[in-house]
C-alpha cells in the first residue's frame, strides 16, 4: 500500500474561526452592558446604603438622605410579589396541565386558548394596570363592597390584593409556557408506565407527572417574581401609594413599593442632586431584594431537584 | 429477495451432488472392476474411497456452519437433510470400496463359471440413486415416493443371487470362497438401494416436513 | 444374553396446535382497528391460551404492536381510534360499555420495549400498583415487594438497595424491575412489548428465562422482531402482515414447517 496521508488539516479553517470569535464577541458584550450597569448602580448607590436607610419608616419627607429610609417599600415589593405568587402558580400550572394532559391536540378550543396566552405575553403592562382598575377595582371591587353592605369603599378602591392579582395576570403566560415545557420534557413512557398498572389519568399526573415537572414549574416560578417585582406600571392604579404612615396589614391595605418609590424620586424631587444618591440607593435595594428573591426560589428548587434526582 | 444466505445454501447442494457423482462412479467401477477383474481398477476404486470421506467431513462442516446462523422452516429442514444425504453417500462409497475388496480377491482367484447378474443389480441400485439425487435437486416429493417401492425388485434379485450361489457352493466346495466374495458384492449393492430409499425419504421431509421413515415396520412398542 | 431394550427418549413433545388442549383465555373475533380512516387491523380473529407463551411476529407496522396495545385498552388513549369486533377475556367483551379499563389494566399487565421506571426507588416503583390499590401496611407491602422481586430474578441484585434510585440499575436490571412492577399486582395476563429489544444478549437471554418461569403463574404474550426469540421463547405463534393475520399456529410448527407462504418467506427472511 502506497504511504498513508497525515491527519493533519489541510488550510486554515477561518469559518469556524471566524463564527466561534463572533459567538464569544456576542456574549462578551451582553456581560459588558451588564457589568456596567451593576457597576454603575453599585457604585452611585452603596454610599447611600445604610441600616438606618433600610429599616426606617420615613416621614412625608423622603428627599433627605439622613432621615429617609426604605423599609415600608421593601416590604410592600416583597408582599405583593409572594401574593401574586400564591395566585398565578396554581392558576398557571393547572391551565398548563390541562393544555398538555387533557385538551385534545388540535381542537379550536386548544388553538384559541394558546393564541389567548401568547397574546396575553404580549400585552403592555400599562394596559394589564388599566384592565386592573376597569376589572378588579371597579368591577369586582365596588361589586363585593355592595354585597358586603360595606359603609365606605374597601374593597373598591387601590388595595394590595388587586395589585398582586394584576400582576399575577401579567405573569401567567410565563408560568404557563415554563409548566408546559417540563411537562412535556417527560417521556410518555412514563405516563404509559402508570396507565398500564391500572392507575387513572389523574392519578398520574399527581403522582408522576407533577413531581417531575415541579423543578420547571419553580423556574416559572422565579421568572415571574423576576419580572413581577420590577414592574410599576400594573401597580400604578391598583394599590400602590405614594405614601403610606404605617405598614400594610390587611389584604385590602395599599402598599409602598420600591420602583415606584424611584418613580416618586425622579420626577418629585426638588433637588435632584440632593435626591440622586438616594435614587440610585433604592434602586441598588430593589435589585438586591430581586436576586434576594430570586435565590432562595433558586435555593428551593435546586433541594426539590436534588431529591428527585436521589429517590423521589 | 436474494440472500447471501442462498449463496451458501446452494454451495451445499453443489458440494452433495459433486460428492454423489463420486460415489455413483466408485459403484460403476467397482462392480466393473469385479465383473472385467481388473485389478488395478479395484484397487483404484479402494484407495479413492478417502475422498468421498473427505466428502463428508466438509459437507458436515459446512452445514454446522449454516446451522450457526440459525436457519428456520424449509431452510433448517434442508441443512438438516443434506446432512443425512451426506452420510448415506458417504455410506454408497464404503460399500463400493467393499465392492473393490471382492474385486480385488476375485482377481486373484480363477474365474467362476457362473452367470450371476450383478451388473444388472448394480444398474437398478444405481437408477434409484440417481432418481433419489434428481428428487433432492427438483425438489420432487412425488418421484421420491415413486422410487421407494422399487427397492423390492433389488430385493428380489438379491434374493435371486443369493439362491444360485448357494446352490453352487452346496454343489461345489471348490468355489465357495468365490462365491462368498460374490455373495458380499450382492449384498453391497442390496445396501446401496436401501441408501437410495433413505436418501428418497429425506427428499420427502424436506419438502413436505413429512417423515416417512419407518413406516410399514411393525413390532411392540418399546416402554 | 437378552439385548437391553432403551427406554424411549423423552422428547420434548411440541405443544399442541392451538384450540385443542388448553383452555382459550382471550378471544379475539373479528377485530378490526381505524386510525381515523386508516385501518390499521383487519378483521382479527385468534384465540390465546392460558399459561402458555403467545408470540406476535411479523415486519414493522405488521400491526402486531397494535393488537397487543388492544389487550389492555391502551389504544384509547390515542385520539381517533375506532374499534370494531370483540376481545373476550375470560368471556367478558373488554370493550363493552359497562367496563372500567382502569379495572382491567390491574389485571392484564404490560412491559415496554423502553424500560421505564419511575424515578423513585426501587421500592416505591414496585409498591406503585399496590399502593393504588390501596395497600398500604409496611409489612404487607413488603412482603408483596420481595416476592414481586424474586418472581423476576431480581431480588438478589437489589435486596441490599431497595431505596436506592431505580434510575442508577443496568438496562437489563431496570427492565426487570418493570416485569416486577407489573407482576406485583398479580395480573392474570402479562402483554410485552418487544421487552428485550434494548438489550444486550446476556440480559436478552436472563428476560428469556424469566419468561419461561413466569408462564407457569401468568399468561404471557410477547411482540418480538426476532425470529429466534420468539421461536426460543414460546409455545403459539402468530404471523402478522399489513394488519392481517397470516398464519397462528404452534410455535414448532410456524418455525420448522408454516403452511402459508406469506409466513415461509419471513421467517427465512425473504422479504425484501
Amino acid at each position: 500500500m502506497t504511504g498513508t496521508r497525515s491527519f493533519k488539516s489541510e488550510r486554515f479553517d477561518f469559518a469556524s474561526f471566524f463564527f466561534s470569535g463572533l459567538t464569544g464577541l456576542a456574549t462578551l458584550l451582553i456581560v459588558g452592558i451588564l457589568a456596567t450597569i451593576l457597576i454603575n448602580i453599585f457604585i452611585n448607590g452603596f454610599p447611600g446604603l445604610s441600616w438606618h436607610f433600610v429599616s426606617t419608616i420615613p416621614k412625608k419627607d423622603f428627599f433627605d438622605l439622613a432621615t429617609t429610609g426604605v423599609f415600608p417599600m421593601i416590604v410592600g415589593t416583597t408582599i405583593r410579589v409572594m401574593v401574586m405568587t400564591i395566585f398565578v402558580l396554581p392558576v398557571g400550572v393547572i391551565t398548563a396541565i390541562y393544555l398538555t394532559e387533557y385538551a385534545p391536540a388540535a381542537s379550536l378550543v386548544t388553538r384559541t386558548i394558546r393564541a389567548a396566552i401568547n397574546n396575553l405575553a404580549g400585552v403592555p403592562s400599562i394596559v394589564f394596570g388599566l384592565f386592573g382598575l376597569g376589572f378588579f377595582i371597579n368591577f369586582i371591587g365596588k361589586n363585593l363592597d355592595a354585597l358586603l353592605h360595606n359603609p365606605g369603599p374597601v374593597w373598591g378602591q387601590p388595595a394590595l390584593v388587586w395589585a398582586s392579582l394584576t400582576l399575577a395576570v401579567m405573569t401567567l403566560p410565563v408560568v404557563i409556557v415554563a409548566t408546559e415545557e417540563s411537562l412535556r420534557a417527560i417521556p410518555m413512557g412514563l405516563r404509559e408506565a402508570s396507565l398500564a398498572l391500572g392507575a387513572t389519568k389523574l392519578e398520574t399526573i399527581l403522582k408522576i407527572v407533577l413531581p417531575q415537572a415541579l423543578p420547571g414549574i419553580m423556574t416559572g416560578g422565579i421568572l415571574a417574581i423576576s419580572r413581577a417585582a420590577g414592574e410599576v406600571a400594573p401597580i400604578l392604579f391598583t394599590g400602590v401609594a405614594y405614601y403610606m404612615a404605617s405598614l400594610p396589614h390587611h389584604f385590602s391595605d395599599q402598599f409602598m413599593d420600591l420602583g415606584y418609590h424611584v418613580f416618586v424620586l425622579s420626577t418629585q424631587s426638588p433637588n435632584i442632586e440632593k435626591t440622586r444618591p438616594i435614587l440610585y440607593a433604592t434602586v441598588l435595594v430593589l435589585l438586591a431584594l430581586t436576586f434576594a428573591l430570586n435565590f432562595v426560589a433558586i435555593l428551593i428548587r435546586a433541594r426539590v431537584r436534588k431529591k428527585l434526582r436521589a429517590l423521589g | 429477495m436474494e440472500r447471501h444466505f442462498d449463496n451458501e445454501i446452494n454451495a451445499l447442494k453443489e458440494r452433495l451432488l459433486t460428492m454423489a457423482s463420486h460415489a455413483e462412479a466408485a459403484v460403476n467401477q467397482a462392480v466393473q472392476a469385479l465383473t472385467q477383474r481388473d485389478l488395478d481398477l479395484a484397487l483404484r476404486v479402494k484407495d479413492s474411497d478417502s475422498v468421498i470421506d473427505q466428502f463428508e467431513i466438509e459437507i458436515d462442516d459446512l452445514a454446522i456452519h449454516l446451522l450457526s446462523k440459525a436457519p428456520l422452516a424449509s431452510d433448517l429442514r434442508f441443512v438438516t437433510v443434506a446432512m443425512k444425504i451426506s452420510q448415506n453417500l458417504e455410506r454408497v462409497g464404503d460399500e463400493g470400496a467393499k465392492i473393490a475388496k471382492r474385486a480385488r480377491d476375485l482377481s486373484k482367484e480363477p474365474p467362476l463359471k457362473l452367470s450371476v447378474d450383478l451388473p444388472k443389480m448394480s444398474e437398478l441400485a444405481l437408477e434409484m440413486l440417481k432418481a433419489a439425487l434428481d428428487s433432492f435437486v427438483q425438489r420432487d416429493p412425488a418421484a421420491a415416493r415413486a422410487l421407494i417401492p422399487r427397492d423390492k425388485a433389488v430385493d428380489a434379485l438379491h434374493k435371486d443371487i443369493q439362491r444360485v450361489l448357494t446352490e453352487q457352493m452346496t454343489s461345489d466346495t471348490e468355489t465357495i470362497k468365490r462365491c462368498l466374495n460374490l455373495m458380499i458384492a450382492a449384498k453391497s449393492l442390496e445396501r446401496i438401494a436401501d441408501h437410495a430409499t433413505n436418501i428418497a425419504e429425506e427428499v420427502v421431509y424436506l419438502c413436505e416436513a413429512a417423515d416417512i421413515r419407518h413406516a410399514g415396520k411393525t413390532g411392540p412398542p418399546v416402554t | 444374553m437378552a439385548i437391553p431394550i432403551s427406554p424411549k427418549l423423552s422428547v420434548p413433545q411440541p405443544t399442541a396446535a392451538p384450540g385443542s388442549t388448553g383452555a382459550s383465555l382471550i378471544e379475539i373475533a373479528s377485530l378490526s382497528l381505524y386510525y381515523g380512516p386508516a385501518k390499521a387491523l383487519k378483521e382479527i380473529s385468534l384465540s390465546i391460551r392460558e399459561r402458555v407463551v403467545t408470540a406476535f411476529i411479523g415486519p414493522s407496522g405488521c400491526g402486531k404492536s397494535t393488537l397487543l396495545r388492544c389487550l389492555n385498552r391502551m389504544n384509547d388513549l390515542i385520539d381517533g381510534v375506532r374499534i370494531e369486533g370483540s376481545v373476550k377475556i375470560g368471556g367478558h367483551d373488554i370493550y363493552a360499555h359497562d367496563v372500567d379499563a382502569i379495572e382491567l389494566r390491574k389485571r392484564v399487565g404490560m412491559v415496554f420495549q423502553k424500560s421505564n421506571p419511575f424515578p423513585k426507588s426501587v421500592y416505591d416503583n414496585v409498591a406503585y400498583g399496590l399502593r393504588l390499590q390501596g395497600m398500604s401496611k409496611k409489612s404487607e407491602l413488603d412482603t408483596a415487594i420481595e416476592e414481586s422481586l424474586r418472581g423476576a430474578a431480581l431480588w438478589d441484585e437489589v435486596k441490599d438497595r431497595l431505596h436506592a434510585s431505580a434510575l442508577g440499575l443496568s438496562g437489563g436490571q431496570q427492565q426487570r424491575l418493570c416485569i416486577a412492577r407489573a407482576i406485583a399486582i398479580k395480573p392474570e395476563i402479562i402483554l410485552m412489548d418487544e421487552p428485550a429489544s434494548a438489550l444486550d444478549p446476556i440480559a436478552t437471554s436472563r428476560i428469556e428465562d424469566l419468561i419461561q418461569e413466569l408462564k407457569k403463574d401468568f399468561t404471557i404474550v410477547i411482540v418480538t422482531h426476532n425470529m429466534q426469540q420468539a421461536a426460543r421463547m414460546s409455545d403459539d405463534t402468530a404471523f402478522f402482515y399489513l394488519g392481517e393475520l397470516v398464519e397462528f399456529d404452534s410455535t414448532t410448527k410456524i418455525f420448522t414447517n408454516p403452511k402459508q407462504k406469506r409466513t415461509e418467506d419471513y421467517v427465512t427472511g425473504r422479504f425484501g
